[in-house]
């Protein structure tokens, strides 16, 4: 099987899962108890918050482990609004944004703040322009994901927050789970102040991932009771889930220049491929992360084309997993205006730091089968 | 923002004599030990001051964090360079008060121009780059004396220098120029703050704590240790003698009356502290006792448990309110750690009502029955040493 949809999820790693287990058989202790068992455990789930610290260059007592990415982004657009609402009710969003956020600022309108949407352009970028015209002096928050995880277009967050800083005190939220592991993520190479990141994209566990934020920043919660995690979240962590985020962090940062050069590759491959049929337009920007290739079939659906790849034992997506379920067209490819002969046929090839050029190759056999075959030609 | 190095302005050893060299040196170390971990960090030593380089931005970034905990130095700033080419200059300038809060702050521009055939002269460049940053941030006033930024440029032969934050430094002086004492390390609030300002006054510490097992927990010693490895953040290694001590206190408990076992306890705690004070050659001995505090800080008791010895013994926090120690304990970070709720082998003995004045002969007349010299030596021979900043234990890398 060719797996070319890691954005949906990844395969776990098995050094990963060793973790998993291990934790749990040696040290599956409380980590509040205040008996040596327990304190063992929470040793050993600070030095895991150590280790993410260092790697996003921010203070340990600024990361929370959450469930995952959803309630990573619930937890910034709510916690942060909410902890900063004297500044101004005021909020940013990109349209491009992941449900989790889209849906959260549309609640967060409902709750008494004004919500404007950052739109894209052709390519999916971000209006730097329109950021400019529409941030206010009592703008309270900003929230633009780093690398879309339809398109991969990764979006100008150093020029976004140049601007935000200029012109207001908002905060900057980035959802960073397409571009962990991928290109270098972190508080100092960023000006933002909150970071979601999610295990399962890199190879993970699912139900894993954390919040982090730059330091002096502070968060209300949205989950209330005994106070783990310093109060932002409630909820026994879970010390085996946090060790495996951080072992899986700490994999995907290794040989980062290298793998982001072997991934380039595959993507300049595969796009250079798919461009040479008259009938398929490339959706990814140039200016994209190097794992994820977006494309589209003109005048074809795109749910008929994964069945036909799936046959021959090739596993893409549609624009994205939370979308595909739904018949409706994704609201990043209507944020982009794609013209009507192509919006149905997209497809997303969604690479992984395990991919081989063997499998690329193997891939574009059956790819040209497959259109031989639809296509009639 | 992207800084070149970092320039640091020597405290009140400025002052020095003779000694100044060897108090550069010390410095030197001292900033050094802080970051074994950031490799490519270069250090200049110049009269009067220092410049730090570093080929990584993250590194400075992480040195801009240390710095204001080493003690020796007054202030430091984070210096930008440029080419000499003028839109760079402007554009550096910029950056700079970007990176900084400016809203509504006083403000001026100061040229030093050291090469003489750079196109402007000192006033030009002045009211170029000056007039400049007041239109990108119309709220700045200009003000010529003392102002709250002084964009500070200087144009070398080589390249332009920038700068515009002048950070404030710990004070004090370089630790290790004023040798070394040995702190009685409770887990309270006061005894960190005690050796703190010891260190600050450049003294070197050990520190030494007494455990009663099963009395008190493991947990309580942990406190302990994490209130030295915090101490050790100030720029050296601080090693924590750990006494054994359920043996004594049993025997206390059964030899000396309950209302006076406290102040033995003390004399015994004190010449246990005097022997590893010998041994390990420091000259004094650092308590955070404050005068009054509780019945082993009145006058009277303080002169008892103090008749053991002749070594001199440094009570900084003697005059101070309680709530004044615990300010500096917030500032110093130990408090939160201070507070945790374990027990010490000071509150698990606690007699109901004991002497606040307590007489040294009633005192030494009980302890003649008892011969507590060998538990003493056993003691200190069977003493745990440990040494921070702690190095991180392997026991998790491999899940890691």
């Amino acid at each position: 099987m060719i797996y070319f949809d890691n954005s949906a999820t990844t395969k776990v790693h098995p050094e990963v899962l060793n973790t998993f287990v291990t934790v749990n058989e040696k040290f599956w202790a409380n980590p509040a108890s205040i008996h040596t068992f327990g304190h063992q455990t929470n040793e050993l789930l600070q030095s895991a918050r150590e280790q993410i610290a260092a790697i996003l260059k921010t203070s340990s007592e600024k990361v929370y482990f959450t469930s995952g990415g959803t309630e990573s982004n619930n937890l910034a657009i709510f916690g942060l609004a909410q902890k900063y609402k004297q500044r101004g009710k005021h909020v940013l969003i990109s349209e491009i944004e992941h449900p989790s956020i889209i849906e959260a600022a549309k609640k967060l309108n409902e709750l008494g703040f004004e919500v404007e949407w950052i739109p894209v352009d052709s390519e999916g970028i971000i209006l730097l322009e329109s950021v400019k015209k529409s941030i206010r002096h009592d703008t309270v928050l900003v929230s633009v994901m780093h690398v879309n995880n339809e398109t991969g277009a990764i979006q100008p967050i150093e020029e976004l927050s140049n601007i935000v800083r200029k012109k207001s005190r908002a905060l900057i939220h980035m959802d960073a789970v397409q571009s962990f592991g991928k290109i270098p993520v972190n508080f100092i190479d960023l000006d933002v102040d909150s970071i979601t990141i999610s295990s399962h994209k890199i190879h993970g566990l699912k139900g894993s991932g954390l919040l982090a934020l730059k330091k002096f920043i502070e968060i209300e919660p949205i989950l209330y009771g005994g106070g783990q995690e310093s109060g932002i979240r409630s909820g026994t962590t879970s010390v085996p889930l946090a060790v495996s985020t951080a072992k899986a962090m700490r994999l995907a940062m290794e040989n980062l220049g290298s793998k982001a050069v072997k991934l380039q590759s595959l993507s300049d491959d595969l796009i250079e491929f798919l461009q040479s049929f008259s009938f398929i337009k490339v959706i990814s920007p140039t200016k994209k992360a190097p794992h994820i290739i977006s494309f589209s079939v003109k005048k074809m659906k795109g749910e008929v084309l994964i069945n036909a790849l799936q046959q021959q034992d090739v596993i893409v997506s549609t624009s994205s997993a939370c979308s595909s379920r739904q018949t409706k067209t994704s609201h990043v490819l209507k944020a982009m205006h794609i013209s009507d002969d192509y919006i149905k046929g997209v497809l997303r090839i969604s690479l992984s730091t395990i991919s081989t050029q063997q499998e690329v190759d193997q891939f574009k056999n059956v790819f040209k089968h497959v259109m031989n075959v639809i296509k009639g030609d | 923002m992207k800084w070149e190095k970092i320039l640091v302005r020597y405290g009140e050893l400025s002052t020095k004599g003779k000694n100044r060299k060897q108090f550069i040196s010390h410095l030197r170390n001292n900033i050094r030990f802080s970051f074994v971990d950031l490799p490519n960090i270069k250090i200049q030593a110049e009269r009067d001051r220092m410049f730090l380089t570093s080929s990584d931005d993250s590194e400075i970034h992480a040195l801009i964090e240390r710095l204001p905990k080493i003690f020796g130095i007054q202030s430091f700033s984070p210096v930008a360079s440029c080419s000499k080419d003028l839109d760079d200059i402007q554009a550096t300038a910029l950056k700079i008060m970007d990176s900084l809060e400016s809203q509504d702050k006083t403000f001026r521009v100061t040229v030093k121009r050291t090469d003489k055939f750079f196109p402007l002269d000192t006033y030009e460049l002045q009211s170029v780059v000056a007039s400049n940053v007041l239109r990108q941030n119309p709220t700045l006033k200009v003000q010529m004396k003392k102002p709250e930024i002084d964009l500070r440029i200087e144009v070398l032969n080589d390249a332009v220098y920038m700068m515009a934050q002048v950070i404030p430094g710990a004070g004090g002086m370089p630790l290790g120029s004023n040798g070394r004492s040995l702190l009685m390390l409770s887990g309270g609030i006061d005894s960190p703050v005690a050796g703190y300002m010891l260190l600050k006054r450049g003294v070197r510490l050990d520190a030494i704590h007494f455990h009663s097992p099963p009395f008190t927990s493991e947990r309580s010693k942990e406190k302990v240790m994490d209130l030295a490895n915090q101490l050790s953040h100030f720029g050296a290694t601080v090693r924590l003698h750990v006494i054994p001590f359920t043996d004594i206190q049993q025997s206390i408990q059964a030899q000396i009356p309950e209302n006076v076992s406290m102040t033995t306890t003390r004399r015994l705690m004190m010449k246990i502290a005097d022997l590893v004070r010998a041994e390990i050659g420091a000259l004094g001995i650092v308590t955070g006792e404050s005068l009054g505090q509780v019945a082993s800080q009145t006058l009277e008791s303080l002169t008892a448990i103090n008749a053991v010895t002749s070594t001199p013994i440094f009570r900084p926090l003697i005059s101070m309110d309680k709530l004044d120690i615990i300010d500096i304990a917030r500032e110093i970070g130990t408090y939160e750690t201070s507070i945790l709720p374990y027990e010490d082998c000071c509150t698990i003995f606690t007699p109901s009502c004991p002497k606040t004045k307590p007489k040294l002969e009633k005192v030494e007349y009980y302890e003649s029955f008892k011969d507590f010299d060998e538990l003493i030596t056993e003691a200190v021979q069977n003493r745990e040493v440990l040494s921070f900043p702690m190095r991180k234990s392997n026991e998790f890398s491999s899940l890691l």
